[in-house]
């Protein structure tokens, strides 16, 4: 099943890798993996999306929290959360297509970002389901480039820290 | 006063309490080692390789109970030391080693004997640094020392650039350390152990199974308090030999792919598994699935991660064993009563009647090429009330000497259980030997893997380590050909050494003595002689070559299922066969 794991590492060189590291040397997987300073630029957030069965998913977290350069890990799944994906696509746009192109921009609430006479650059922010579509929709016109950011997420108030629940499977 | 990076590094490992250094130098690394030179508080142990000096240092660090440490130069110094750390993050030993580094201004640029010394350890260290500045090197080496020797001990890799060990700093130690995404859990959480009293009180057919973590815990006295107060049968690990005594009535002695018998068998049909220190490895669990399927598992450790990895646990309790053991004690202590013995009288009766049925054996004939269990068994009667060290390679001998030689107390086992490493014994036993310049230090080994740190020799006798090895010469790998002959149809791929060199002559070369048993009814005079010897020693002792080690839980098979002899087609096939007997090897030795 898939998890979105957020973790809040020390914001230093090296770090990264550590993470990464720990993912392909134990076979897990990652799908996305997105990173940034926090408000605090002694630390960054990272989201990660992965999957796995209860087992691998419990030992993603506490692997991750065996990482000395890790201060917290959240399994975000264990609670209510929301996330988003940006996704900039670049289209070819004939002098036909320039109409529908902006329709389609309309629809899914995307903003137009760069305009050439014949592309037209698309940002567009949601649920991977809305970008998949999004997608679905430009490819007849003609995807020229297409990059997105991976999902960041964020718990509902209020959120339970992995750190109490480790304590808690002691308890169980 | 401002002290060189050097300098600082010096007065560091002075203030952790270092007295023995396993360093080997290059260009790098220089600064550090003139200025080693230039004072007396450190011994530094020259090496002939670097994974001598990581050996070396485990070695120190599992005979001591602190941190070894090693030193080495950037490029291939970093390289070589890989396979010791790799060692030491799989057996958790507290292990600070000090790589060179190019200078800050050439890191990247390909420069001479420069390696990416901080990617290369990632893997196989608890925690790498890279000092980047020399204000930040004491900070760095004071929280290394924290970070190897705490929580689940392990390896930890400092990176110092050339010009950091040169460049000077206000020198100020810090007294304390705080990481903020670093806090090992100690104490065990109550009312769970409160849990794993009650289960133990219950059960009718608990057993202990514990590991290499109850002697980093220091938790041995726990532990015999423990078993002896609820008269529950005691496995141990290959890794945890030692923290209860072999020759105790509840020890069952080593469990696991060749454990004996009545350890695998207590573990298979047990209703509560008391795991202490120990982390299921699959050495011990043969097949996972059928593993223990009847009982209960309890499961100390102070590293979460070990906790339900490999098999389902019912009652986890993440703390430190000797303070998770005491706690439990105290509640055990005060319900604990004559019950518990009646409940429990058929399970030991079933115990006594799985050790008579099938006890280790093996039949050395007086006149009889030598069998290799006769000289651990020898070699362990001779030296038991010297409380002795002693370090094995892997490998069929490391097994022979995990049944046979039955250690009483923790701090006096060194092998390698984790990684496996062939060549880990001898230096690891010099290490031992530097911390315990007194104390008797044997290392069983076995022709293969003597060879692959032999050149240690060299340092064992310009440093005065007077470690006795005793070879187990069988002129195989022996562990490959036991495989080969029971699952390979005999096939001895590249496990055949061929002409071994000879030891007695190799010892001598090297300024050692060396020694060699030619018939059974020699073996306890030679070894007498080699422990009364006060220089390294080695006692080359040709073996039965065909002899296997049993009993044998082949991979991926289930504890309850032993192979407890040779199959009859391979015996068949042992005697039809021509062999190469000791005395023809002799002969090809001395000729």
């Amino acid at each position: 099943m898939e998890h979105i794991i957020s973790v809040t590492v020390e914001n230093k060189f090296g770090v990264l890798s550590r993470v990464a590291g720990l993912f392909s040397g134990r076979g897990f997987n990652i799908e996305s993996l997105s990173v940034a300073p926090t408000l605090d630029p002694s630390m960054s957030q990272m989201t990660i999306v992965t999957s796995g069965d209860e087992r691998i998913i419990e030992q993603i977290v506490k692997q991750l929290n065996k990482l000395i350069d890790v201060i917290k890990v959240v399994d975000l799944n264990e609670t209510e959360f929301v996330s988003r994906e940006t996704a900039i696509i670049k289209v070819h746009t004939k002098d036909a297509d320039r109409a529908e192109a902006l329709r389609i921009v309309d629809i899914f609430r995307a903003n137009v970002i760069d305009s050439t006479p014949s592309t037209y650059t698309i940002e567009v922010s949601g649920d991977p389901k809305k970008i998949e579509a999004i997608i679905n929709l430009l490819q007849p016109l003609g995807i020229k480039d297409l990059v997105r950011t991976g999902r960041v997420a964020v718990a509902r108030e209020p959120v339970r820290p992995v750190a109490a629940q480790a304590k808690k499977v002691a308890r169980d | 006063m401002k002290l060189t990076g050097a300098e600082i590094f010096i007065e560091c490992l002075k203030r952790e309490g270092v007295k023995t250094l396993f360093a080997l130098p290059g260009g790098v690394v220089l600064k550090i080692f003139d200025t080693l030179h230039q004072q007396k508080d450190i011994e530094v142990i020259l090496t002939r390789h670097e994974q001598g000096a990581g050996h070396m240092a485990e070695g120190y660090a599992k005979a001591t109970g602190k941190a070894g440490v090693c030193l080495v130069t950037s490029g291939p110094g970093m390289t070589n030391v890989i396979t010791a750390l790799a060692d030491a993050y799989m057996d958790s030993v507290p292990l600070v080693c000090f790589s060179g580094q190019v200078p800050t201004s050439l890191i990247g640029n390909d420069a001479f004997q420069e390696a990416d010394n901080i990617g290369l350890s990632r893997p196989c260290t608890k925690y790498n640094f890279l000092v980047k500045d020399v204000n930040d090197l004491a900070a760095t080496i004071k929280e290394a020392f924290y970070i190897a020797t705490t929580g689940r001990p392990g390896p930890v890799l400092v990176d110092i650039p050339k010009d950091v060990s040169m460049a000077k700093a206000e020198f100020t130690y810090p007294n304390s350390v705080s990481i903020r995404g670093y806090n090992p859990t100690y104490e065990g959480n109550k009312w769970q152990i409160k849990q794993a009293a009650e289960a133990i009180m219950k059960a009718k057919k608990p057993i202990l199974y514990v590991g290499g973590g109850v002697g980093f815990s220091g938790a041995s006295q726990e532990l015999l308090e423990l078993a002896e107060m609820t008269q529950i049968p005691v496995d141990m690990t290959l890794m945890g030999l030692g923290v209860f005594p072999g020759e105790h009535p509840l020890s069952m002695g080593m469990l696991g792919m060749h454990g004996t018998y009545e350890a695998n068998m207590a573990m298979h049909y047990s209703d509560l598994v008391i795991a202490v220190g120990a982390r299921f490895d699959d050495r011990v669990t043969g097949k996972v699935s059928e593993f223990c399927p009847y009982a209960k598992v309890i499961h100390v450790d102070i590293d979460p991660t070990s906790i339900r990895k490999n098999i389902n646990v019912d009652i986890p309790i993440v703390g430190d064993c000797k303070t998770v053991l005491r706690e439990l004690n105290q509640i055990l202590r005060a319900t604990v009563n004559g019950e518990q013995k009646d409940l429990r009288k058929p399970w030991w009766d079933q115990i006594r009647e799985w050790q008579q049925a099938h006890p280790l054996v093996y039949h050395q004939e007086q006149d009889g090429p030598i069998k290799p269990q006769q000289v651990v068994k020898r070699l362990y009667e001779l030296t038991k009330d010297r409380d002795p060290i002693v370090s094995t390679d892997v490998g069929q001998h490391q097994m022979w000497a995990a049944q046979y030689f039955k250690l009483g107390k923790p701090n006096r086992w060194l092998t390698s259980g984790g990684l496996g490493t062939m060549g880990f014994g001898f230096p690891a036993a010099m290490g031992a030997q530097a911390a315990f310049r007194n104390r008797l230090v044997l290392c069983i080994a076995g022709d293969g893997s003597i060879q692959m740190n032999m050149q240690e020799m060299a340092t064992a006798v310009v440093s005065k380590l007077p470690v006795k090895i005793i070879i187990l010469n069988n002129g195989f790998h022996g562990m490959v050909r036991q495989w080969q002959d029971l699952f390979y149809e005999g096939r001895y791929a590249s496990s055949n050494l061929g002409t071994t060199p000879d030891f007695v002559k190799l010892a001598e070369a090297y300024g050692a003595v060396g020694l060699r048993v030619k018939k059974v009814g020699d073996l306890d005079a030679i070894l007498k002689e080699a422990l009364a010897t006060d220089k390294p020693v080695i006692v080359d002792v040709p073996t039965y070559p065909y002899e296997n080690c049993y009993p044998m839980i082949p991979a991926g098979g289930c504890n309850h299922e032993m192979l407890l002899e040779d199959p009859p087609e391979l015996k068949k096939k042992q005697v039809g066969s021509e062999k190469v007997t000791p005395e023809d090897k002799d002969t090809v030795l001395t000729a």
